[in-house]
């Protein structure tokens, strides 16, 4: 076993049991915090896979604005967060038997899969990967439309998210 | 090196984990982290699979930005809704929200 596959398997253990704190734990701002350090497991997995702008903006946008907002969000709904009652429905087990066979059924269906045990080709030298993805994002022969049509989406999901959350008693205090 | 399998596994755990919270929870809170889960999950493997073949074509890794900002679309709307349910409902329990059932 190389010392590559060691570390990998350190960051999925690390990150596969942070995620099962993040939904079992009561206490929901631990959840959220569970959530970060399953998020920092990602982000190194993205680094093991030689995608070191992808790792850098799931640090800068997953744990640095998502899981913020998460935080503020349990801090807004306090009052349930840690009532008497169960955090899990009745029926959980349901949820269990289904992820569970979801797992085993993806398993399943990519072990027939040919390129499954396939190992990585090495990287060429010199090899630019944020480059290239700079030039995909922004070619007209590539990704640029999607690009546009993603910051579109953003707008009129900030628009949209003022609009839900706007408390019409406490925004007009200066009228 | 790492075979593929073993991204590929790892985030089909990761996505169970992640089905098992949205399923399972009773906050609505806590449903949003699961998704938040199942969503990484999916980069993961849009990461991996950009990797594992050719690397010159970066469309695995446009697609996961692509899901970033589709991530932030839906978490800030997904926030806001469970922010002014608590305003008006007083509860953040998913099974309270029962409105348009009869």
């Amino acid at each position: 076993m190389t010392a590559q596959q060691i570390i990998f398997i350190l960051i999925a253990l690390f990150t596969l049991g942070s995620a099962v704190m993040v939904v079992t734990t009561r206490n929901l701002v631990h959840a959220a915090l569970w959530l970060v350090s399953t998020l920092f497991g990602v982000a190194a997995v993205y680094a093991l896979l030689n995608a070191n702008f992808i790792a850098v903006v799931q640090v800068v946008i997953y744990i640095g604005a998502i899981a913020i907002l998460f935080i503020f969000a349990v801090m807004l709904t306090r009052k349930d967060m840690r009532d008497a009652g169960p955090q899990i429905n009745k029926n959980w087990w349901a949820g269990v038997l289904v992820s569970l066979l979801v797992f085993g059924g993806l398993v399943y269906m990519l072990r027939e899969w040919s390129g499954f045990t396939k190992t990585a080709s090495e990287l060429p030298p010199g090899f630019d990967s944020i480059g290239l993805l700079g030039e995909a994002l922004v070619s007209p022969n590539a990704y640029v439309l999607p690009f546009e049509v993603a910051s579109v989406l953003l707008l009129a999901a900030l628009v949209g998210a003022v609009y839900v959350a706007f408390n019409p008693r406490a925004g007009n205090s200066d009228k | 090196m790492v075979p593929h399998s073993w991204y590929l596994i790892l985030a089909a755990a990761l996505f169970s984990v992640g089905m098992f919270g949205v399923l399972a929870r009773r906050n609505a809170v806590a449903i949003l982290l699961g998704v938040e889960l199942m969503l990484n999950a999916v980069n993961i493997n849009l990461v991996s699979f950009w990797r594992y073949s050719d690397v010159f074509s970066m469309s695995g890794q446009v697609f996961s930005i692509i899901v970033f900002a589709v991530t932030a679309a839906e978490v800030s709307v997904g926030l806001a809704l469970v922010i002014s349910m608590y305003r008006r409902r007083n509860t953040v329990i998913a099974n309270d929200v029962d409105m348009l059932k009869f």
